[in-house]
């Protein structure tokens, strides 16, 4: 996806957003894009009261814009997952403001989560049923969702029947049955191993390819985070905040051994690792 | 497409390779597995039996494996028998189905319903420990010793276990699949229907098999008790047999019992037994 035909649009007000450091190092214009698909102004969640609380997020402003493939990266207690929930309006931020204007949003966890009695077309159905398909269509667009995560011929099969990486990507048929305009994955490769989720990359990078579609990505592998993402968004750990975003071109070779993605990667982890020495002696 | 090619090739090498097709000399094998520990008891039980019975002790009542067996092959050839246990199964379907839909709607409104747990769940826990016997007279004295009264202590004595089993499935309905039920939007009766209560099952079928044991035991308890003009019951038929010191006729009805109760908990085993491996839920039985 080009980031350069994007339309003006509202500056970033984000503490680390100011600019966008590219792979060469040089610095760049924030990106601009028609429609931001979920903002996130001043959000801050603390979970807990008084002394023992525990803030999970601070201050976090944070824009993702209509069809962009965003990554949050970070140490662990940075707050990814707080954040998607907060998105997903599973919770609600103690601070702030979560906006995702309407738009229907479908997560993704690291374990599939899928209804061990039910099959894998069944799974995607709830799904449908749920958005209130009528039951005619059902069938035939379940049908459809895993032909696109490539497991016809394996409709019938329990989630026990089949593989790890298999029952991802009938959870991810499942996500995009909801018909959503906003995909949140937390961490969804994180438990396959590393030839499966190269697989799955490339998939996932197909079906999310095009303007509808708007991604935000949480993983803790940098290389995956670069690899998939249009921007990587780098956050600080307790508690998480915004520290700095890169852009990822889009005219670049995205293989996860390629070596822009592993210069790129090399940098985030350098920063990453400084952000963690914080936490250290 | 290679990627398409390769994830195919993937998925392929990653499923377990299909189990052996059917063939009946591994089925005979199975069962042989099966029955040979359950033979060896039995044998060893009359074995028993029989040298007790040589002894001579107790030799004025005391019957030998094979006198007690061949009174009951008389029974089954007369329409008595095949009555009398017409009369308990018939008492033992009502009551089951009257605890059944007691408990199913009960356990439902418990679970769903903070305030009543709070109240009633701790006496449906209570009430399962009682044993349900004891329950009897006072059910004599509410209903007379009719049918009535039969159903009140098999309906104390199994409902309960129901009840708790459905509580307990819905308390335990694993987090991550109601985080994903929430997630895809599914909400109130909805996310019920579809995901707790399916969820529920595997717990809800154990407590039927609990109740059917508990309502079995309330029935033979509760027919010893109540006896009713113009029907023999199993329970009756043992107290007649009693009263005549007619051991080979109560031996021949205990037969009778034990057999009943095993066959109906070997249809609930084997319900729940489809229920897990349709969920996956059973470990692959190793090849021999």
């Amino acid at each position: 996806m080009s980031l350069g035909n994007r339309q003006a649009a509202p500056p970033e007000t984000a503490p680390g957003a100011s600019a966008f450091p590219d792979a060469s190092g040089g610095r760049q214009e924030p990106v601009r894009s028609g429609q931001e698909a979920v903002r996130l102004t001043g959000v801050s969640k603390r979970y807990g009261t008084g002394g023992r609380s525990v803030l999970a997020l601070d201050q976090v402003s944070l824009s993702v814009y209509r069809g962009e493939f965003v990554c949050l990266i970070g140490a662990s207690g940075c707050g990814k997952s707080t954040l998607l929930s907060l998105v997903a309006g599973l919770d609600a931020p103690t601070a702030g403001e979560v906006s995702v204007g309407g738009r229907r949003v479908a997560m993704m966890f690291q374990e599939p989560g899928l209804l061990p009695w039910l099959t894998a077309a069944g799974n995607v159905e709830l799904a449908l049923r749920a958005r209130g398909v009528p039951k005619a269509e059902r069938r035939q667009r379940a049908g459809e969702l895993l032909r696109m995560v490539r497991l016809d011929g394996f409709a019938g099969r329990r989630p026990h029947e089949l593989s790890g990486g298999m029952r991802q990507r009938v959870a991810l048929a499942r996500a995009l049955a909801q018909d959503a305009d906003v995909l949140l994955m937390d961490e969804p490769f994180g438990a396959l191993d590393a030839m499966t989720r190269d697989l799955l990359h490339e998939e996932l990078s197909r079906i999310c390819a095009g303007p509808a579609l708007t991604v935000l990505f949480v993983t803790h592998n940098v290389r995956e985070a670069v690899r998939l993402g249009d921007r990587v968004v780098v956050l600080s750990s307790r508690p998480g905040r915004v520290i700095e975003q890169y852009r990822v071109p889009g005219d670049w070779s995205r293989g996860i051994d390629s070596a822009q993605t592993v210069k790129l990667a090399g940098t985030i982890t350098e920063r990453l690792r400084g952000e963690m020495g914080r936490h250290g002696y | 497409m290679a990627t398409d090619q390769a994830l195919h090739g993937l998925d392929r090498l990653e499923l377990a390779p299909p189990p052996p097709g059917r063939d009946f000399g591994r089925i005979a094998r199975t069962l042989w597995r099966a029955a040979w520990p359950k033979l060896l008891a039995v044998a060893l039980v009359l074995g028993i039996w029989e040298l007790v019975t040589l002894t001579g002790w107790k030799h004025y009542v005391l019957k030998g494996p094979g006198p007690v067996f061949a009174d009951l092959w008389d029974q089954m050839q007369h329409a008595q028998l095949w009555s009398t246990i017409g009369v308990t199964l018939r008492a033992a379907a009502l009551g089951y189905g009257a605890a059944l839909i007691i408990g199913s709607v009960v356990g439902m409104l418990v679970a769903r319903i903070p305030p009543l747990r709070a109240a009633i769940g701790s006496i449906i826990t209570g009430l399962q420990s009682m044993p349900s016997v004891a329950w009897t007279p006072f059910g004599i004295i509410l209903f007379g010793e009719n049918t009535a009264a039969i159903m009140f202590v098999v309906i104390l004595g199994a409902a309960p276990s129901i009840a708790n089993g459905l509580i307990t499935g819905v308390d335990y309905t694993p987090p991550l699949l109601l985080r994903a039920g929430r997630a895809m939007g599914l909400r109130g009766l909805v996310l019920y229907r579809y995901l707790i209560l399916p969820a529920s099952l595997p717990a809800y079928v154990a407590g039927l098999k609990q109740a059917w044991a508990f309502a079995w035991r309330s029935l033979m308890a509760a027919e010893l008790f109540v006896s009713i003009i113009g029907q023999v019951s199993i329970g009756q038929q043992l107290n007649v047999d009693q009263q005549d010191l007619d051991f080979a006729g109560a031996s021949s009805m205990i037969v009778v019992i034990l057999v009943i109760g095993i066959v109906v908990d070997t249809v609930f085993t084997k319900i729940d037994l489809a229920i897990r491996r349709r969920r996956g839920l059973l470990e692959q039985t190793p090849s021999p």
